[in-house]
């Protein structure tokens, strides 16, 4: 056990056996209503402050997003899509990218490092660097597109949910630097209640697709959104519709492997019992006869 | 280099070198890559001084493993051709197994499980170097999308069990047909040997002069 119970760690990627679990902690979530988001990246500048990171000065190549994508510094960007609506109206959607914090992580299943990536039993997925050996397949296992391997060090990064702040009881430093508080921060079950306050608001106002992404299909995560378009995530600069692991990535990390396992060491059983009860395969003396006798021919 | 009476010469010594430094790099792959295959062979990167260093070295042995291989392609393609024999020896594997050798066609240079063996090599062996191409991250994160990165993993993975299947064949054919080993440490193997398993080729080469 971890000596902080919020550290208590529930999942261990690249491990088959049990995690300590009789101690259960909390779960927690971070909310982004993105209806109350104003796009000013405080989050952005929140978290390369909190996690003592630079991000590179870019260039304005004619679009809002700055960095142009998430990077092993940048591991929160604003993503802003301008949608047409059919009825004409123009709607300028931004949207607050980063680890969603599944319930069911892709990428620790995909980890083949012990310990590299961790869930604690709050739902926070971590990576742990000093594990990392930076084969990339987190990112293979990610639904979001999420991890970024550093050019520097090899390493996978991604959002930590601010793990460290949360273990002291802190709010991750996006939500305590968004000025309108889009971002909240609290148990999931308090964020559901209050996402459910915000969607009934936002349907009042004529909202009436306006829903909360928690999706399924990865057991729920972490970081959940309210979406004025809940059902269509896909125009909030294409956050999937219904995301879950990829099936080649649960037939490659799945069964299949042990399997193929017990399968090669059957096969060198079987090469063994062949041996032992059918005995060597030998040259015997005629052979050796016949043998030099079809090499004498050919001298004649 | 004079050969002892009675023997028949079968590799080179270039052919010897080759096979022996592609088997050494091949069992390297195989053993830092099935550290990274399933977690309970992870201690398997400690041979190769830890996760990070197995991480670096396994592909640039991939990258040594494709000339190496490509040698021995070149030199045994010929031989590996398929033929009717082969067919009907592959129909009796059972008496291969049982040793009733009067029961099976003559058989030339190669027979038709090593036949088997070279191609299903030579197949995975491609497919591995050109998934591992798409899943090596440090050379070509930027190069391949996430979605040809997971049909690449299945791939590798996929031949990966394929390889070592084949790989255990071919070392239990040799461990078990007495009289093999030395055709690929001496470079000989006795008449009696070759007069038992490849009497084809016994002909053809006494034809040739070789002993």
């Amino acid at each position: 056990m971890a000596t902080m119970q919020s550290l208590d760690i529930k999942r261990y990627s690249a491990t088959t056996t049990a995690s300590p679990s009789v101690r259960e902690s909390v779960e927690v979530a971070k909310l982004i209503d993105v209806s109350r988001c104003i796009g000013c990246k405080a989050c952005q500048a929140a978290c390369l402050e909190w996690n003592d990171l630079r991000e590179e000065v870019g260039i304005n190549v004619g679009y809002y997003e700055n960095p142009h994508d998430l990077t092993e510094n940048s591991w929160t960007l604003m993503r802003y899509s301008e949608v047409e609506e059919p009825d004409g109206h123009l709607e300028w959607l931004i949207r607050k990218d980063g680890c969603m914090h599944c319930e069911d992580p892709g990428c620790l299943k995909a980890c083949p490092a012990p310990g590299a990536i961790v869930q604690y039993s709050n739902g926070i997925v971590d990576f742990v660097s000093e594990n990392c050996i930076g084969c990339g397949y987190c990112i293979k296992g990610c639904p979001f597109n999420i991890p970024r391997i550093s050019q520097k060090d090899h390493k996978a990064y991604k959002c930590t949910l601010c793990s460290d702040r949360v273990a002291v009881g802190q709010a991750p430093a996006c939500a305590k630097a968004c000025p309108t508080q889009a971002i909240s921060f609290g148990t999931k079950e308090d964020m559901t209640h209050w996402a459910e306050a915000r969607i009934a608001d936002l349907k009042e106002r004529g909202y009436e697709n306006a829903g909360l992404y928690d999706p399924q299909g990865v057991g729920g995560t972490h970081v959940m959104y309210v979406l004025k378009h809940a059902d269509r995530p896909e125009i909030y600069a294409n956050l999937p519709k219904e995301p879950k692991i990829s099936g080649l990535v649960e037939a490659w990390k799945g069964w299949p492997k042990p399997f193929a396992l017990a399968g090669l060491g059957l096969m060198a059983l079987m090469g063994f019992m062949h041996y032992v009860t059918n005995g060597p395969n030998e040259v015997d003396d005629e052979d050796e006869e016949k043998g030099k006798r079809t090499l004498g021919q050919g001298d004649r | 280099m004079k050969r002892p009476a009675g023997t028949v010469s079968r590799y080179t010594p270039g052919a010897r070198a080759n096979h022996w430094l592609n088997a050494i790099i091949l069992i390297l792959l195989a053993l830092s890559g099935m550290a990274l295959f399933h977690p309970a062979l992870f201690f398997l990167t400690d041979l190769f001084g830890g996760g990070v260093w197995a991480r670096i070295l396994h592909p640039w042995m991939g990258v040594v493993l494709i000339f190496t291989f490509a040698g021995l392609f070149i030199r045994f393609c010929r031989y590996n051709i398929w033929n009717k024999t082969d067919t009907q020896w592959l129909n009796r594997i059972r008496d291969v197994l049982a040793a009733r050798d009067e029961n099976l066609p003559e058989v030339g240079r190669y027979n038709a499980g090593q036949k088997l063996v070279f191609w299903l090599m030579t197949i995975g062996i491609v497919a591995l170097f050109l998934s591992g191409l798409v899943m090596w991250e440090s050379q070509f994160g930027d190069v391949f999308s996430v979605e040809q990165k997971r049909i690449a993993a299945v791939v590798h993975a996929t031949a990966a069990v394929v390889i070592i299947g084949v790989w255990i064949i071919h070392l239990y054919a040799a461990i078990w047909v007495k009289g093999s080993v030395r055709a690929m440490t001496r470079g000989t193997v006795t008449g009696g040997w070759a007069w038992k398993h490849h009497r084809k080729w016994l002909r053809e080469e006494a034809a040739k002069g070789n002993k």
